[in-house]
């Protein structure tokens, strides 16, 4: 991208000792984090574990309780254009008087200024990533006429929109068929090589193996995080999974009483 | 990406400059006009020469320009409920206003009731966020107390001395003949503010409405527009009081753009629709109460309203009642035809395909029906190019066999595939295969055959037409005779 942008020295994804509370029961706890370039990062942690929450804090869409984060050496809001979001599919109304065109072009708006209107060459960027998840065909459909994986490739094709070198995604493998799974492998594996880096929450422990090149192992805590062999040990996964952290969690709800 | 919103507050602009252009006469009440007669009166509507008309007909297109326009965005961000709440919430505001100057000042008026649906807005997102209540629950207290505060007021206006209180009671259920030249100007501006901010930064609110999450990653304070929204509301709401009165307006937002929901699927052309079905119950709403005399406006540009929503229920080409059902209807016809086409089939191979005609009494009895139902069903696929007669017999035209060879193949098929794969008995594959059969696309069937390796035989031994058979469309002759299109062959 922009050569003047001290790409290469600064880290793309800096969290330090970040807590969330919701409703002011914690959520996340003194979660510690250094992502390098060009990695694919799986989140890993059972249901209420945090993953979700930990990169909408990264993103400001929740508020810290403590902490911060940089992305590539400077608070996200300098640096927002150069990530990539992709939400759960849930979190939309998929019935809203949009077609898969104007979804895809929501991916530039972070790079026009207010009141700009997407340009040509924006046009042309858009219909590119809609190629690139074979979903051009569909670009006039409107969006609730799409099965699920089509759903899933129209956010991920308005992540690539956004031309980023940091991508965060929540659970894009959620609800696909498997051509739409293979499809989005192959689509990280490709960022990958053109040196971005890849957070994607998962929950399904038999593939995490297999697609990421480093696990974060979340539970409320950050309970490990490094290369995928490394991680992937049965004493991490009983950590993470198992029932070591009652204490802790009972803890937590104690203080959240007590403040409320 | 256009600018669409600006069309119709263009169009209304140069509507107001021919209204306020033409010279002000002695400006009479509506109620002082003396035609007695529905045509006169009419007539007089049309003519224009009534400024107070000519202010309740240009004010009445205006709020629905303005309601049809914010209006969708309240529906598309599931907030219809935030109107009602909004609206009520007013009331207190318009008695403040009036109490403030002791004349129905429209400015005033206009800043009291915008402070008090804040205000409104405000107390329920309070309750939302510091106790356990939800929405629902939040906005139904702020509706009911706020209206309840505002009634009160009014009342005790009523009985104070002094002062023009002529008209306040308006403010319930709207008396478009009761604007004046100020109110229509307020209208006009609220018009022109809502339109220019939607016009200029429609990308952001399409983006903070669509996907909140992902426009704040993306940099954009949601919070702003969402606010932004809500003082537009209020400042459409508000404006709108003196013509559809403060218990109806909030129907004046939802259902035009709601009618409009119904027939596009692309903000922009909901956003055109809703304004031009909410300016077109405006006008009628105003002529109505012209000519009707005594008919209060708002009531009745709601019902106008709901007559647009109740013809787009029904008439909407892709959500509307009747194409919902005339694509019901044209599917069981099809199923219909297809099945007395898969029974034609099964009689043909009963006989061991050793002829190519079918008599009606055979079909009748394979299909236990009377010979009637069988006349009528061979008429229908006469109709579609799918059989033809031969005196008492009939037979499968090359289409019609075609088909029968299909929907046969597509049920055994099925039947084999539950069997196999779904280890589902052989004698309970049979009513699923009857619905999946007319279902199943040229890929799903590709699939299948791959799936179960091109298997010729279903669960109960008969044989499954292949290829050869569905395009081997022309007769085969025996002995200079047409027998049929032959059987399957194995």
């Amino acid at each position: 991208m922009n050569p003047e942008r001290p790409t290469e020295s600064a880290v793309p994804l800096e969290v330090h000792d970040v807590s969330v509370a919701y409703h002011k029961k914690l959520v996340l706890y003194g979660v510690d984090l250094s992502v390098p370039a060009g990695r694919l990062v799986g989140i890993i942690g059972p249901n209420g574990a945090g993953k979700s929450t930990l990169i909408k804090a990264i993103m400001g869409i929740m508020p810290l309780s403590s902490g911060w984060v940089k992305v590539f050496g400077k608070p996200y809001a300098k640096n927002c254009q150069r990530v990539g979001y992709v939400p759960q599919r849930e979190s939309v109304d998929w019935d809203f008087p949009v077609n898969v065109m104007d979804v895809v072009l929501m991916g530039r708006y972070g790079h026009l200024g207010l009141g700009r209107r997407p340009s040509a060459k924006d046009r042309e960027i858009a219909r590119a990533s809609l190629e690139k998840v074979n979903m051009l065909p569909f670009a006039q459909r409107q969006i609730g006429n799409l099965s699920g994986g089509q759903q899933q490739r129209v956010f991920l094709a308005r992540a690539l929109a956004q031309e980023s070198d940091l991508y965060l995604m929540d659970e894009p493998f959620v609800g696909v068929d498997a051509s739409t799974e293979a499809a989005i492998v192959t689509l990280l594996r490709d960022l990958k090589e053109r040196g971005k880096t890849v957070l994607v929450v998962h929950h399904d422990l038999a593939t995490a193996r297999e697609y990421f090149d480093m696990l974060m192992l979340l539970n409320m805590r950050l309970l490990a995080f490094g290369p995928t062999e490394e991680v992937f040990t049965p004493e991490n996964l009983q950590n993470t999974y198992g029932g070591r952290l009652n204490i802790l969690s009972e803890v937590v709800q104690i203080v959240g009483e007590t403040k409320r | 990406m256009t600018a669409p919103t600006a069309k119709p507050s263009f169009f209304l602009l140069a509507l107001l400059t021919f209204f306020f252009l033409t010279p002000l006469a002695h400006a009479a009440k509506i109620s002082d006009i003396t035609e007695a007669d529905f045509l006169d009166r009419t007539l007089r509507f049309f003519s224009f020469t009534d400024p107070s008309l000519r202010y309740a007909l240009a004010g009445s297109m205006l709020l629905g320009v303005a309601c049809g326009l914010m209006g969708t965005f309240l529906v598309v961000r599931k907030l219809a409920l935030m109107s009602d709440a909004l609206s009520h919430a007013v009331l207190p505001g318009v008695a403040l206003g009036f109490l403030w100057t002791m004349t129905k000042n429209p400015l005033a008026i206009f800043v009291g009731a915008t402070v008090a649906g804040l205000l409104g807005a405000a107390t329920a997102q309070a309750i939302t966020s510091t106790t356990k209540h939800k929405e629902d629950a939040a906005l139904g207290f702020v509706l009911a107390g706020f209206f309840a505060v505002g009634v009160c007021l009014l009342t005790m206006i009523q009985n104070l001395p002094g002062g023009n209180k002529s008209g306040l009671d308006k403010f319930m259920f709207g008396q478009a003949a009761a604007m004046g030249r100020e109110d229509v100007l307020l209208l006009a501006g609220v018009v022109v503010v809502c339109g220019a901010a939607i016009g200029l930064f429609y990308k952001e609110f399409l983006v903070t409405s669509f996907d909140p999450a992902f426009a704040r990653s993306s940099g954009l304070r949601v919070q702003i527009f969402h606010y932004a929204l809500i003082l537009m509301l209020a400042f459409a709401i508000v404006a709108s009081l003196q013509a559809v009165g403060v218990v109806l307006v909030a129907a004046m937002l939802v259902i035009p753009a709601s009618a409009a929901f119904l027939l596009t699927d692309r903000l922009p052309r909901m956003l055109v629709l809703a304004s031009v079905f909410g300016m077109l119950s405006g006008a009628l709403g105003a002529f109505f109460s012209f000519v009707g005399r005594n008919l209060p406006t708002g009531p009745v540009m709601v019902l106008t309203a709901s007559a647009a929503f109740a013809l787009a229920l029904f008439l909407a080409p892709r959500h509307g009642i009747l194409a919902k059902w005339w694509r019901h209807r044209t599917r069981t016809r099809r199923v219909q035809r297809e099945n007395t086409l898969k029974a034609i089939y099964r009689v043909l191979e009963d006989e061991g395909f050793r002829s190519e005609s079918v008599s009606l009494r055979e079909l009748a009895e394979h299909r236990r029906e009377t010979l009637e139902h069988s006349e009528a069903a061979i008429t229908t696929l006469e109709h579609h190019g799918l059989a033809t007669r031969e005196g008492a017999d009939f037979a499968l035209t090359p289409a019609g066999w075609k088909r029968a060879c299909e929907i046969v193949r597509n049920h055994r098929l099925w039947e084999l595939y539950l069997n196999h794969a779904a280890k589902i008995p052989a004698d309970h594959v049979h009513d699923e295969a009857e619905e999946i059969e007319h279902i199943l696309g040229e890929e799903n069937v590709r699939q299948l055959e791959k799936r179960l390796n091109y298997a010729r035989r279903d669960p109960h031994g008969k044989l499954i037409p292949g290829l050869e058979d569905i395009h081997g469309t022309s007769p085969r002759f025996l002995s200079g005779h047409a027998v049929g299109f032959g059987p399957p062959r194995p």
